[in-house]
């Protein structure tokens, strides 16, 4: 058997195992926890946005009121999203009310596309006050992306932009249940959103926490120890980070990504001192041991915070 | 480049509740695996022959002509860049030249292209005798799976060029900046670092970073439905007791918060000077004074 039978072999099974898992998944719904009285999260898996099947990556929920629900963001894919569109619906018959995107990342803002629904029905998307500008910045990467990775033919209506902008805070009502909106200065990203269901204590603090996945750094390193600094200090009953499992463990839970953050912020700092060049820096500066997606995220990390801190005075 | 990526359409109907549906997904996933190696082997001739890359040709014929370029000789010109961009926004290039520059034979002119990124020619950098070595490391942004081309140009008339494949990341990682707000309110600030001993007639190495958005120019604006204007660095003379010793003609390419390394031979004592000129005919300036031991 030659080389390229091997080659075709190999592709073959992986084929076959790739399809009995697609029939599989066809047969399911996307699961969800109701982790606390009207609170559902569903988990995304732990891979880079690209590589999972509908992009299926970020913690997804929504928060049921007497009135109607709030999603907390809607999924990496227009499929993604329109399976959590009918996990809304197979738990209550209240209409979604607000869309809410907890910042720009892919995996958490593509399947916005699912609730655009017509006339009175359509829900108000609610984003940072940033969140546009960083949107549509980012919008022809994403499409380009979706074409690629999950073949989503490009069309500009998958972008779907917020209709409600916080700039600091804002209370909605979902009838007799307020959730808090809190926007952020740049940390994650330029346009991080926390929500806070007043009912349960429950925070949804999108990608300013990672658990096991490897945090990653796309807005400023120093901003966001600032950030956590005051996110560590809120009384809550559990938290939903962006990604990873939910924690009742407060401010513990955290813990693990405040080292990395630290000392990724410390690294640099030395490799910057030493004048090294950003390449150098990414070459030397060692891998955190104890995290998912290392390989995909932590050069990246070392990159963006060098941009970042080489400018300290 | 990710080996599942022709199961794409197939992985996003995964939701899609229906046997026959599956069953369906199981045949074309079959009928895929068919065409399977030929797209991979069409898409490792891309990634392994820059020759074969339409822009480049394009741009070959318009820059070079008919000259004769030598490549695949890392002995005279180096180029680095990372196989994978860990973030599209901020990729860092490196090129060396492996040859002393001499009055007699330097490098004078040192093109920077991107094959794929929406304007391909990223930086024409200028040399003279008095920069010591031809190397610059720079940023750069990298849209899509591209070719980087390092082309020198020699006093002599040589052209030369080094070429790497970039991949880019995924989809978190985009080439817009971090923060755009906090990159228009510093812009225009400058800063020169040169480390180690400055010493006469011996290249020292400096960095020149400028505080700038470098935008594009290429995002529409969701609310007015208007283009962001292009406003970036468009030009960089350095130079050092009065002398040139760099200059670069560049473009929004070039990441956010332009930094350059560059060498230079000073004489004597003197002041290394950098005037930028934006797209808005901004002009900034900078300098540092500087007393060589010998």
């Amino acid at each position: 058997m030659g080389a390229r039978d091997g080659t075709y072999l190999r592709c073959l099974v992986a084929g076959v195992f790739l399809a009995s898992a697609l029939a599989q998944a066809a047969d399911s719904d996307l699961p969800m926890h109701e982790i606390a009285p009207g609170v559902f999260v569903h988990e995304g898996r732990h891979a880079p946005w690209g590589e999972a099947a509908n992009g299926d990556v970020a913690n997804l929920g929504f928060i049921v009121g007497e009135r109607c629900v709030a999603v907390i963001d809607s999924g990496g894919s227009p499929g993604l999203g329109e399976a959590l569109r009918r996990a809304v619906a197979q738990r209550t018959a209240r209409p979604v009310c607000y869309v809410i995107n907890t910042h720009v990342h892919p995996d958490h803002v593509l399947g916005n596309r699912a609730f655009e629904a017509n006339g009175a029905d359509r829900p108000q998307f609610v984003g940072h006050v940033r969140l546009t500008a960083a949107l549509t910045a980012r919008a022809p990467a994403y499409l380009a992306a979706l074409e690629r990775e999950f073949g989503v033919t490009r069309d500009a209506a998958l972008i779907v932009y917020p209709d409600l902008q916080v700039a600091d805070r804002l209370q909605l009502d979902l009838g007799n249940r307020t959730i808090e909106l809190r926007a952020w200065p740049t940390a994650h990203t330029d346009n991080d959103l926390t929500v806070f269901d007043t009912a349960t204590a429950t925070l949804f603090a999108g990608d300013l926490v990672f658990a096991a996945h490897l945090p990653v750094v796309d807005g400023k390193l120093l901003g966001w120890l600032e950030v956590l600094s005051v996110l560590e200090g809120l009384t809550v009953d559990r938290v939903v980070p962006g990604h990873g499992a939910i924690s009742a463990a407060w401010p513990a839970a955290v813990a693990p990504q405040r080292k990395y953050l630290e000392s990724l912020r410390d690294q640099v700092r030395a490799a910057i001192r030493a004048g090294r060049t950003i390449g150098e820096a990414v070459a030397s500066i060692p891998s955190p041991d104890n995290w998912l997606l290392v390989d995909e995220f932590h050069r990246r990390n070392v990159t963006a915070s060098f941009a970042e801190l080489e400018w300290e005075d | 480049m990710n080996a599942l990526t022709p199961f794409g359409p197939l992985r996003a109907r995964a939701t899609v509740r229906s046997f026959s549906l599956a069953t369906a997904a199981l045949l074309l996933g079959l009928l895929l695996l068919a065409v399977l190696p030929r797209t991979v082997v069409a898409q490792g001739a891309n990634a392994e022959d820059p020759e074969a890359s339409p822009v480049w040709q394009q741009l070959r014929a318009s820059l070079f002509q008919q000259r004769p370029i030598a490549t695949g000789d890392d002995s005279q010109i180096g180029l680095e860049a990372p196989v994978r961009a860990e973030d599209a926004a901020i990729v860092p290039i490196s090129v060396s030249t492996r040859f002393e520059q001499t009055p007699e034979r330097h490098v004078r002119k040192l093109w920077l292209v991107i094959d794929n990124n929406p304007s391909p020619v990223g930086a024409v950098f200028t040399f003279t005798p008095d920069s010591g070595k031809a190397d610059i490391e720079t940023r750069v942004r990298v849209d899509a799976y591209t070719h980087v081309r390092a082309i020198a140009e020699l006093n002599t008339g040589e052209l030369m060029m080094s070429t790497r494949f970039v991949k880019a990341s995924g989809g978190c990682s985009a080439p817009p900046g971090k923060d755009q707000a906090a990159a228009m309110a510093t812009l225009g600030k400058m800063r020169f670092r040169v480390d180690g001993d400055v010493r006469a007639r011996q290249p020292v190495l400096a960095q020149l970073m400028i505080s700038h958005p470098n935008n594009s120019g290429l995002v529409m604006d969701q609310l007015t439905r208007h283009f962001t204007p292009a406003h970036f660095v468009r030009r960089i003379e350095v130079s050092y007791a009065g002398k040139p010793i760099l200059t670069a003609e560049v473009d929004f390419s070039i990441s956010e918060n332009p930094n350059f390394r560059f060498y230079f031979v000073p004489e004597g004592e003197g002041e290394l000077r950098a005037e930028v000129v934006d797209t808005n005919d901004l002009r900034f300036d900078t300098a540092v004074r500087l007393q060589p031991g010998s």
